[in-house]
């Protein structure tokens, strides 16, 4: 018997160990739809289906409070946000200027520590862990905490200000800096996590252009500007896009500190839109907010993928 | 010379270690002003100015959260909700995550993905609306499934890198001596991949205990988890700090505990891969047993591998040197 043919004997007769029987050679042979199909079934009941059914109810009216049935009212509720309501639009330009605003400082921050970092020191292991806390801490209780420091006369946001010379501000409780107050929190929570994407993006920077920088007589600034920022780009733009999804989503810190007060100056797409659902139970009109949302956000996670699969490196 | 040399290298050291403190300090102090407020008697927690260091200590805040609260109550509903939410997204997502690793379903991972990426607002607003038609408001089953949304593509993405790390070779040698796939996964991968769905198991079971969007409206007097019940408690309690503040430690503590333990994790489960890498933060998930035929994943921040299923990869993929 050839070799060949003795694989192949072995491999008909195992087919008898253990796929035997009509249902399991029928399960081994479709096991690459069989293993996902309670996921697949999972994702399209819990997922799928009420991102149709939303999509469906955005060109409705319907009160929930009410006993009324959902009235079908076409595209009504889009031409309402789209040119109707000024508490939308503020909401809009208020998501996106909170985007922008926490993006550019945890950019700054979390890169500038990504550099200062990029180092072997002792107590590494302990900053990657400290980094870890504010990400997976529960949202209440930063919050919570949070509300706590801003207070205007018994927080110690105010204290520590006044110690260094500066003038106590009204944080939260100010509908002029609660935006800010609020972005200062994310960048709290958020900044470690750009750091550490970058710091992964460092350590993994090739030496050979440094030493070739080095020869050349290049100073240090100038192979950090031609070199390493060039090089980082990409897992920066990556960090980045993905903090912008998430911060055009931002919802539990907001509607914990300051539930889109004080006078709606927090109010954001998603709070405006959950206060319409479930406090007015205004459903239809909430539900063409929710799918404006999705748009933008998936537009923005089109462009992520887009990027992270044309950057070349 | 070297005098100056040395004193030169001596001030970089402590520049360096004074500007690191300068930037640890704002996450460390957070935490450690929650803790401190919990422990200072009343009068002290909202003295003016707050005393940093010395302060009496009382555990008046602990023992009020028990007694004015059913704390107790809502713990036990946190630990239900997030141990089912963990264990139906394992059972589910598991296989899932071996199939999409082993048969290359990008479009399968790219659909997991998206539910990542959707507001989790658009999903509250069905959910509600069907679980109030059915009853089903106020019911575990609402939350379980509910925090699955947020579970499930976490499991299936961080485990499709652990699968992705055992070796073909392993699994076809089982194929061959007659193994079913079922019994390949079941026995060949599921065994080497232990490490992993163990942080995945505890990377799940953190997003479910600290989910507050879809507890806020599905949870109700029976259900109410942890962060639902310390947001209430901001409302009535106005201004008694030591019992905010303790309520806060409370449910963060174990958290950050466990999040501790799969440190590394943590970014690749929160950025689905796209931030892991190098030898930083993605370290290699799958302990040193199946070594000899780990591939791809460490080195690049791409973190991409021959077999990968990430679209975070380029179509280049790019070669090892």
């Amino acid at each position: 018997m050839t070799p060949r043919q003795d694989v192949a004997a072995t491999v008909t007769s195992a087919h008898h160990v253990e796929r035997n029987g009509r249902l399991g050679g029928w399960a081994h042979r479709h096991a690459r739809w069989l293993f996902p199909a309670p996921a697949i079934f999972l994702v399209v009941a819990i997922i799928a289906y009420p991102i149709a059914y939303t999509v469906w109810m955005s060109l409705q009216e319907w009160y929930a409070s009410s006993l009324t049935a959902p009235k079908f009212i076409g595209l009504a509720n889009y031409e309402k946000i789209a040119v109707g309501d000024p508490r939308f639009r503020e909401a809009v330009v208020r998501t996106v200027y909170f985007t922008v605003l926490v993006l550019i400082g945890e950019t700054v921050l979390g890169v500038a520590m990504a550099l200062l970092f990029n180092r072997e020191f002792w107590g590494r292991g302990l900053l990657r862990t400290l980094a870890i806390l504010p990400m997976v801490a529960t949202p209440t209780a930063i919050g919570l905490v949070f509300v706590m420091m801003y207070h205007p006369t018994l927080g110690v946001a105010n204290y520590l200000l006044t110690v260094i010379g500066l003038s106590p501000f009204k944080w939260t409780y100010s509908s002029q800096t609660a935006l800010y107050a609020l972005a200062l929190v994310d960048v709290w929570q958020w900044t470690p996590l750009i750091m550490l994407i970058a710091l992964a993006g460092l350590a993994s920077l090739p030496r050979e252009p440094y030493e070739a920088a080095h020869i050349d007589g290049a100073s240090t600034l100038r192979a950090f500007w031609h070199i390493t920022l060039p090089l980082l780009r990409p897992a920066i733009v990556v960090a980045i896009l993905f903090r912008a999804i998430d911060a055009l989503k931002t919802f539990d810190i907001i509607y914990i500190i300051t539930q889109g007060g004080p006078a709606n100056a927090t109010e954001t797409i998603n709070i405006l839109l959950f206060n319409q659902a479930f406090s007015y139970f205004n459903m239809g009109y909430a539900s063409s907010m929710a799918v404006a949302l999705f748009t933008v956000v998936m537009g923005v996670s089109l462009i992520l993928i887009k990027v992270r699969r044309t950057t070349a490196w | 010379m070297v005098m100056r040399g040395w004193r030169r290298r001596w001030l970089g050291t402590a520049g360096f270690y004074a500007l690191a403190v300068l930037f640890m300090l704002p996450t460390v102090f957070v935490f450690y002003w929650m803790v401190t407020l919990s422990i200072k008697p009343q009068v002290e927690a909202t003295a003016y100015p707050p005393s940093f260091v010395r302060f009496s200590v009382t555990t008046a805040g602990y023992r009020e959260v028990f007694t004015k609260y059913p704390f107790l109550l809502y713990t036990w509903n946190s630990l239900v909700v997030a141990v089912g939410c963990t264990g139906l997204g394992l059972a589910v997502g598991l296989p899932a995550a071996y199939s999409i690793a082993r048969w290359r379903q990008r479009r399968l991972a790219l659909a997991i993905l998206v539910a990542r990426i959707i507001p989790g607002i658009s999903y509250l607003i069905p959910w509600y609306i069907f679980f109030r038609n059915l009853r089903m408001v106020d019911t575990y089953g609402a939350l379980i499934l509910t925090h699955l949304i947020v579970g499930l593509p976490i499991i299936i993405w961080v485990m499709i890198g652990f699968f992705e790390d055992v070796p073909a070779d392993l699994e076809d040698a089982a194929l061959i001596d007659g193994c079913s796939y079922f019994g390949t996964f079941w026995r060949v991968a599921l065994p080497l991949v232990k490490p992993g769905v163990m942080a995945t198991a505890i990377l799940s079971f953190v997003f479910s205990w600290n989910n507050f969007l879809f507890s806020v409206i599905l949870a109700g007097r029976q259900t109410r988890t942890l962060p639902i019940a310390v947001f209430n408690m901001i409302s009535y309690e106005e201004i008694n700090w030591g019992t905010l503040a303790a309520a806060a430690t409370l449910i963060t503590l174990p958290v950050l505990v466990l999040a501790l333990l799969v440190q590394r994790h943590i970014v690749s489960g929160l950025t689905f891969g796209a931030g892991s890498g190098g030898s930083t933060v993605g370290a290699a998930p799958v302990s040193g047993r199946v070594s000899g035929g780990r591939r791809g994943r460490a080195g690049s921040s791409a973190t991409c591998s021959t077999r990968s299923t990430s679209p975070w990869c380029s179509t280049r993929t790019r070669s090892g040197p």
